[in-house]
């Protein structure tokens, strides 16, 4: 007999196939074109998760992957909803495949797996809940933008950090009410 | 109409999710071969397995679906697996390069600049460019892992020693933004400058070797040379006999048995599309006749025609 | 004048429609039912079901029909289908010490607990066709011999072994193997992912590579220890009632062969294991496996690379499935020709230039 809080048994797909299917399209085109600020739809997370944080989960995560929840996004509404609808392990931040909060939550992002020399994609996914999606703020260069494109980030350090590991690091989706962007390991933060 | 036995695009929603996570890991580390576990379809690995699991995960109801295999849409191949998805996911079809959202093909790179918005799905037979100059997956692996590309530079420079030139017309390899060295598929060299820059996104499929790759948009793949022996394209160095094209990829078509030929593009849209538009070329008059020689698998392999 | 042909789909169902109808051949003969195939083909079905890895005796009966009786088409059915199949849950490990045996044999005691069961084995039939059967024949006369009370558990010839330190010992772990079906095959692969890959490996690749190591590729000095074939018992632990409860009963052959032994003047030498493990009655697959499974465990026993190519872990798992190798293989039969084209290009080009030095030279 399963047991799960109501409010856990809403808020998923009620088309799994073809709701999955259009977020990962919007998600592969983020993450692709590093900046481009998509929208997603189809997911009702209980709070605090963002609609789109909500979608990404659905779309990528499930019992093969180890999901960690950061801060307010630790909490039984959350777990009882991933456990319901995904069946994701939770597991803490360096086992991670993936981890959603916010940025400050996610601190320090070092923790976080980078993949191995060999296998650099064994690496983890942050989902970053921010407040707002604009295309203003540090520039972005590398795979994906034609010249630069700009996009608002919690701040550059991190992320040229992050890009000063590659092949290796983590790869960053933004999640914003149903907005999404993507900030792959590739692309090169401006200093700010 | 789709087929309501199976899933939509066939694969269950956990392959899907795989595959996709698979394909972003591909997207943020260019050109790196990223291992995934891969299904058996219900079609034989060598026909596009990889392909057509990239496909389906990428695949939305909104889709057109173009399908191409040595360039042409009606090569028996192609249309199997074009159908395939008409059955199994309900996308539409099309042939027109420029209509398509999302294009499968095997060994070619559409004449028709790709445009943002669009996928170009290769089938890959062997993913790794450095295969055959070392069999062993725990070796290469430690290749890509130290950018330890010595041993391609010396294949290409003992064909240019041997030749005067590098002798690979195919599957040459490109490298991706100064890191990993890449199997662009066996696409004809003429086809690797459309590697580089490309707005589409490019997603590489090898189901048997279980491997996903991927060309962002805008991403440099820069094909491997010498200072001293630049890479160079090549074609056969004639127009297309039906519609005149200078600058496509041809193929060679054997006419009669005293050493006729003629020849033709591969890309058959294209083609169709400058014949349309009133270009034509040697043979290429508006003349109807019964078949002669096709364009196309059947043309080369009269059994098929024959079966009843 | 040329027109681009359009024919492809019309002959790809023209293609199919012939195949079916080649399939049922002359329809005055009577057609093959599924039972017929399950029952009288069973060798066949066990094949099928061993490397499609799917225990389901009627789907690759109907493989087999569906695929005019070609083993590896049927195997490829088989794969296709079961790869779609929702995964409801784990088993728990079968218990091959509780098997309900059919055919047990040691080729290493003459007598021992639980017996020599022969079982129906062609060992020892004469390879004489059987005109009867081609006559339609009356069914086999009963066995004579009333069926003996199997024993609850008959224990394994190693264990013997074991108890006298005589043999390796192997600890049973619990750590779940890898699934090569749902994860991408890495290597070095550790011995689970090994014999997981033989299983379903094709018979007579692992066969060849078996018999090398007799000929001395990777030789191992293997005794069949014990080939044992019946009917375990296959249970699931179910969460919610708190134990486990039995699903259904598969049919297995096990094979342990005992090996050449290692150890030197301080360590006291054992005798060394090679396990192989199918489904259905493939003894044949099942000792071959053993044998295989015993040459690739050279590095961990401490025994030098020969260079022989059953002792190549790479060599042996990326080359022993028969579905991936066949359509590799056949893959080569469709349209290359961009690709021949840009040879062809190639080719004359150089041959031009290396005449031109020629003249030249003369």
């Amino acid at each position: 007999m399963i047991t799960a809080p109501a409010d856990a048994l809403e808020g998923g797909f009620s088309e799994a196939p073809l709701q999955s299917a259009r977020a990962f399209r919007e998600i592969l085109e983020a993450m692709a074109r590093p900046g481009t600020i998509r929208r997603v739809q189809g997911a009702r997370p209980p709070e605090p998760l963002s609609v789109a944080a909500g979608v990404a989960l659905l779309v990528l995560t499930d019992p093969t992957t180890r999901l960690h929840l950061a801060g307010a996004a630790d909490c039984p509404a959350v777990r009882d909803w991933v456990a319901f609808h995904i069946g994701a392990p939770l597991t803490a931040a360096e086992d991670a495949d993936f981890a959603v909060g916010t940025w400050d939550a996610l601190q320090p992002v070092t923790r976080f797996r980078i993949g191995q020399p060999d296998y650099p994609d064994r690496s983890a996914t942050l989902i970053v809940e921010v407040d707002r999606l604009v295309n203003h703020g540090p520039a972005l260069t590398g795979p994906g933008i034609e010249t630069a494109t700009w996009l608002i980030l919690p701040e550059t350090a991190a992320f040229r950090a992050n890009r000063a590991l590659f092949p290796l690091g983590f790869d960053t989706i933004f999640t914003a009410g149903d907005r999404i962007a993507g900030l792959p390991r590739s692309t090169r933060v401006e200093a700010i | 109409m789709t087929d309501q036995a199976y899933n939509f695009a066939y694969l269950d929603e956990q392959t899907k999710r795989m595959i996709r996570r698979a394909i972003l890991k591909g997207i943020a580390v260019p050109g790196y071969q990223v291992p995934f576990a891969s299904r058996e379809m219900p079609m034989p690995y060598g026909w596009g397995t990889g392909g057509v699991q990239v496909t389906a995960a990428c695949l939305v109801p909104e889709d057109w679906l173009k399908v191409i295999d040595q360039g042409a849409d009606d090569t028996t191949n192609a249309v199997s697996i074009r159908r395939f998805f008409q059955r199994t996911a309900g996308v539409a079809v099309t042939e027109a390069t420029a209509e398509a959202t999302i294009i499968q093909t095997r060994h070619r790179i559409p004449e028709t600049p790709l445009t943002e918005g669009q996928i170009l799905v290769y089938q890959v037979p062997i993913p790794e460019p450095l295969r055959f100059l070392e069999p062993r997956e725990t070796e290469t692996r430690k290749m890509h892992e130290l950018e330890e590309y010595g041993l391609m530079h010396v294949k290409l420079y003992e064909d240019i020693a041997r030749h005067g030139q590098i002798a690979t017309s195919y599957a040459y390899p490109v490298k991706v933004e100064g890191r990993y060295v890449m199997d662009p598929s066996p696409i004809p060299k003429f086809d690797n400058p459309k590697l580089s820059d490309n707005p589409a996104i490019q997603l590489f499929g090898a189901g048997r070797e279980q491997r996903i790759y991927a060309l962002p948009p805008w991403t440099e793949a820069v094909s491997l040379d010498f200072d001293d022996h630049p890479f160079e394209t090549s074609k056969a160095p004639h127009n297309c006999d039906l519609c005149g094209a200078k600058d496509s990829y041809l193929d060679e078509v054997i006419t009669d048995d005293q050493g006729g030929r003629m020849f033709v593009c591969s890309d058959t849209d294209f083609c169709g599309g400058r014949r349309a538009a009133g270009h034509a070329g040697r043979l290429g008059g508006d003349q109807k006749s019964s078949k002669t020689f096709a364009n196309s698998f059947e043309g080369i392999w009269p059994g098929a025609e024959v079966a009843r | 004048m040329y027109v681009a042909v359009k024919g492809g789909e019309r002959a790809i169902d023209n293609a199919h429609q012939w195949l079916a109808e080649e399939r049922r051949g002359d329809p005055t003969v009577p057609e093959l039912t599924i039972p017929q195939i399950r029952e009288q083909m069973a060798l066949a079905v066990n094949r099928v079901m061993a490397e499609g890895s799917l225990y389901d005796p009627d789907l690759a009966a109907l493989a087999i029909k569906q695929a005019r009786g070609d083993l590896i088409e049927a195997v490829f059915l088989i794969r296709a289908y079961r790869t779609t199949l929702p995964r409801l849950a784990g088993s728990r490990p079968v218990d091959t010490g509780a098997m309900a045996v059919d055919r047990r044999i040691s080729a290493t005691f003459k007598d021992l607990p639980g017996g020599q069961v022969l079982g129906p084995t062609f060992d020892y039939t004469h390879r004489l066709l059987d005109f009867t059967l081609m006559a339609e024949g009356e069914a086999p006369q009963q066995r004579n011999l009333p069926d003996a009370t199997p024993a609850d558990r008959i224990p394994h010839v190693t264990s013997f072994l074991n108890r006298d330190g005589l043999i390796e010992p192997v600890d049973p772990s619990d750590i779940a193997p890898p699934d090569l079906t749902r994860e991408p095959m890495e290597l070095p692969a550790n011995r689970p992912l090994r014999l997981q890959a033989l299983a379903r490996g094709d018979e007579g690749f692992v066969l060849s590579m078996a018999y090398s190591t007799q000929r001395g590729y990777g030789r191992t000095h293997a005794f069949v220890g014990e080939l044992r074939i019946g009917t375990v018992a296959v249970e699931v632990d179910i969460p919610e009632l708190g134990f486990a409860v039995e699903i259904g009963e598969i049919e297995l052959t096990e094979c342990e062969t005992v090996n050449q032994f290692k150890g030197s003047r301080t360590e006291p030498p054992q005798f060394t294991r090679g396990y192989g493990l199918v489904m259905g009655q493939s003894e044949r697959k099942a000792i071959a496996m053993s044998l295989v499974d015993r040459a690739l465990r050279w590095q961990e026993l401490g025994e030098d690379f020969t260079g022989a190519p059953a002792q190549d872990e790479e060599f042996v798992l990326m080359h022993c499935d028969n579905i991936q190798a066949t359509g590799f293989l056949e893959h080569i039969k469709l349209p290359h020709y961009v690709d021949f084209q840009a040879e062809l290009e190639l080719v004359r080009k150089l041959r031009a230039e290396a005449m031109a030095l020629q003249e030249a030279a003369e």
